[in-house]
């Protein structure tokens, strides 16, 4: 490294000259607010995931010293690594449904012309200016026995009897993709957007068809925006509370649901505060490594 | 001559010149061709013949039309109307993938996620060739364009100059019958830019395929092509060896879009069959010039303006008079000297207040009367040296 040869006391002066020079501040902003409502909150969950719980404000305690017997409870009922499973399965597949059905938006979007992006973008968004609870609460107007779905297929002749959709993980999945897909479309359509449009007519130049381009330079060529799109929808939905909640059923296992029972039905603040940070942790570590993964890749290709 | 005799002595020797030759099939032919956009015509009932082993160049202004004839060639653009034949087919209606012809874009268009080595196999992978075939003549494709070091770099991690190289390299690995190059040096600096034409014109003797290139410096495509085409506005104005466009323009468009030229308005005064004797009240002095046979045609309305067109080499500056000159010479001031070390470049101001430009060799170290600033010059040409234009 070049900094191998500098003396101490000249790293020093380096030091110095960092936190009075402008940047510091600049910088200094992002990292004060992760401290004070990322890592502050975080330390207080774990605090209180070592405690034991007590009737009491706040319902918990240190009397009995501090333990793991939270974290130990959490490997022993079935409930709660069976809730984690669940949440990663379904977040996981609606992930894969949201990219198949985001990707072709965002193509189109991107291949739209030009003059019309920035009013398709605001369709995408458009949704934002309505609170997520009452349009997850609309779902359940639309998926009921009763519901605008069962009605619409009835009246076509495509069904006899209503679907039972609405309490099953189906209507999960539905909530789940419907409210995440911006998340997945906007980060898509900004590498498509700025993709170079001539590397595709050299493709085809040098005697590839289309769809084959399609796979071997547009597919590789928005990966980052695949990848950006994948965590932001993966992340919030393994977490998710208010889909599984509202629209699934009592088949329905999700770990958000879990905690809120732990924390608002049982009110066991410490086994809750364990559950929260297990679950951090479970998708914390492969992010961490994946990113780490990413950054020897692009360090190779320098 | 003999056709046939013609033929075989291949592009790099002098006598070649199939486009003389009429019983000579064309490799590529655009007929009658136009394309719009919209209202704009891009390309206006273009016809071309371009042979086997040329090289081509297409030479205009941006927006003449020169890259919408490159990239229906290619086949990214289907021709509004008329034919495009390329080896004796009618490709009009083909798809890119499908024809047999490769380009090679301005922008490059590598391949961002590839090394140099799968950029330039690509091509070669879309055919299903075997993968020794495919790493032999990869190889031989680095080794023409001095890739060997850059092999397994990605396209950011390269310098403009081996982009091109690469790029080069990806059109070429193909052996297509044309290569299309869509102003493939146009990205680099002034050095590299002049190198790299004889290199380029080294591998297109060296592979021995049609190179047709799109290209606004004109100096470009002088110095690499067989052929020029000049444009204007979707239109070929002129079709000729850089020679004849140079010394033959055959209009002012031509003559000042090539090189520099001083061009005086004039009426034909006599026409006789080996002079026309044109007077010029912009060059102060009667002008005589050796009819060519499109001068002739010039010639013919004695009412219209004819244009005299005189390169600045062509033109002798001095300051003597010169004792039986009753034509060609045309006397003025000195506005301006422009000292470029082998060369000097005079503007002169005339009577009239025209500026002739005078380029002069320097010949000598020093000169013993030297022209300076506000002296007043004579300068003269031969009659053969200027020509005629009507248009």
């Amino acid at each position: 490294m070049a900094s191998s040869g500098t003396k101490p006391e000249k790293t020093g002066q380096g030091l110095f000259a960092r936190i009075l020079g402008s940047r510091a501040p600049v910088i200094a902003v992002p990292y004060l607010w992760l401290l004070l409502f990322f890592l502050a909150p975080f330390l207080i969950v774990l605090v209180i995931s070592l405690g034991d719980i007590a009737l009491a404000i706040p319902p918990f305690t240190f009397k009995g010293g501090i333990d793991l017997e939270n974290y130990a409870l959490l490997t022993q009922d079935a409930l709660y690594w069976r809730s984690y499973f669940s949440s990663m399965q379904i977040a996981g597949l609606s992930t894969i449904i949201t990219l198949l059905v985001g990707y072709p938006i965002a193509y189109g979007m991107a291949r739209a012309p030009v003059q019309w992006r920035a009013a398709l973008l605001m369709l995408v968004i458009l949704p934002f200016w309505t609170s997520f609870l009452i349009r997850v609460y609309a779902w359940i107007g639309i998926l009921k026995k009763e519901g605008l779905l069962n009605l619409a297929l009835e009246s076509i002749g495509m069904i006899d009897a209503p679907l039972t959709i609405l309490n099953t993980n189906v209507a999960v999945y539905i909530g789940i993709v419907y409210s995440y897909l911006p998340f997945m479309v906007l980060p898509l359509y900004a590498s498509l957007e700025k993709m170079d449009r001539s590397l595709l007519e050299a493709a085809s130049d040098l005697g590839c068809h289309p769809l084959k381009a399609f796979w071997l330079i547009t597919v590789p060529l928005s990966l980052p925006g695949i990848i950006a799109g994948c965590f932001l929808v993966f992340i919030p939905a393994v977490g998710e509370f208010v889909i599984p909640d509202l629209l699934g059923g009592s088949e329905t296992l999700m770990i958000g649901k879990t905690l809120w029972v732990e924390f608002f039905s049982n009110r066991d603040w410490p086994l809750s505060s364990a559950v929260a940070v297990i679950l951090l942790l479970v998708l914390v570590i492969p992010i961490v490594l994946f990113q780490r993964h990413q950054a020897r890749l692009a360090e190779r290709d320098g | 001559m003999a056709s046939s005799e013609k033929a075989t002595k291949g592009p790099a020797s002098a006598g070649w010149a199939p486009w003389e030759d009429p019983a000579a099939v064309p490799h590529v032919r655009l007929d009658g061709v136009t394309k719009r956009f919209g209202d704009f015509t891009a390309v206006d009932n273009l016809t071309l013949n371009i042979f086997e082993g040329e090289f081509f160049s297409l030479l205009g202004p941006s927006g003449c039309g020169k890259t919408t004839i490159l990239r229906m060639l290619a086949g990214f653009e289907a021709p509004s109307e008329g034919s495009i034949l390329i080896a004796g087919q009618d490709v009009s209606r083909v798809p890119p993938h499908r024809r047999p012809v490769n380009m090679m874009f301005q922008s490059y268009a590598l391949f961002p996620h590839m090394t140099v080595e799968k950029n330039i196999a690509f091509g070669l992978e879309q055919d299903g060739l075997p993968k020794d075939e495919v790493a032999q003549r990869v190889d031989d494709v680095i080794n023409l364009v001095h890739l060997g070091q850059f092999r397994s770099r990605k396209p950011h991690q390269l310098s403009g100059g081996q982009k091109q190289r690469v790029a080069l390299a990806r059109s070429l690995v193909k052996r297509p019958k044309t290569l299309l190059l869509d102003e493939p040096l146009g990205a680099l600096d002034k050095k590299l830019r002049e190198e790299t034409q004889f290199e380029l014109v080294n591998i297109q003797e060296q592979v021995g395929i049609t190179f047709i290139i799109v290209t606004h410096d004109q100096e470009e495509a002088m110095t690499m092509s067989h052929r020029i085409a000049v444009m204007d506005h979707g239109r070929i104005v002129q079709t000729s060896t850089p020679t004849d466009i140079y010394e033959a323009p055959g209009s002012r468009y031509v003559a000042e879009f090539i090189g520099d030229v001083n061009v005086f308005e004039g009426k034909v005064a006599e026409t006789t069959p080996d002079m026309l004797r044109i007077e010029s009240p912009e060059a102060g002095c009667p002008i005589e010039a050796t009819p060519t046979p499109a001068q002739e045609d010039a010639s013919h309305d004695p009412s219209g303006s004819v244009w005299v067109a005189v390169r600045p080499e062509k033109l002798s500056i001095s300051h003597d008079k010169p004792k039986d000159a009753k034509a060609n010479c045309m006397t003025g001031e000195v506005w301006d000297i422009g000292y470029l070390g082998s060369h000097s470049i005079f503007h002169v101001k005339l009577a009239s207040g025209k500026m002739v430009t005078v380029a002069q060799t320097n010949r000598t170290r020093a000169q013993a009367r030297a022209i300076s600033w506000e002296d007043t010059v004579h300068m003269t040409w031969r009659p053969g040296d200027a020509v005629v234009l009507s248009a």
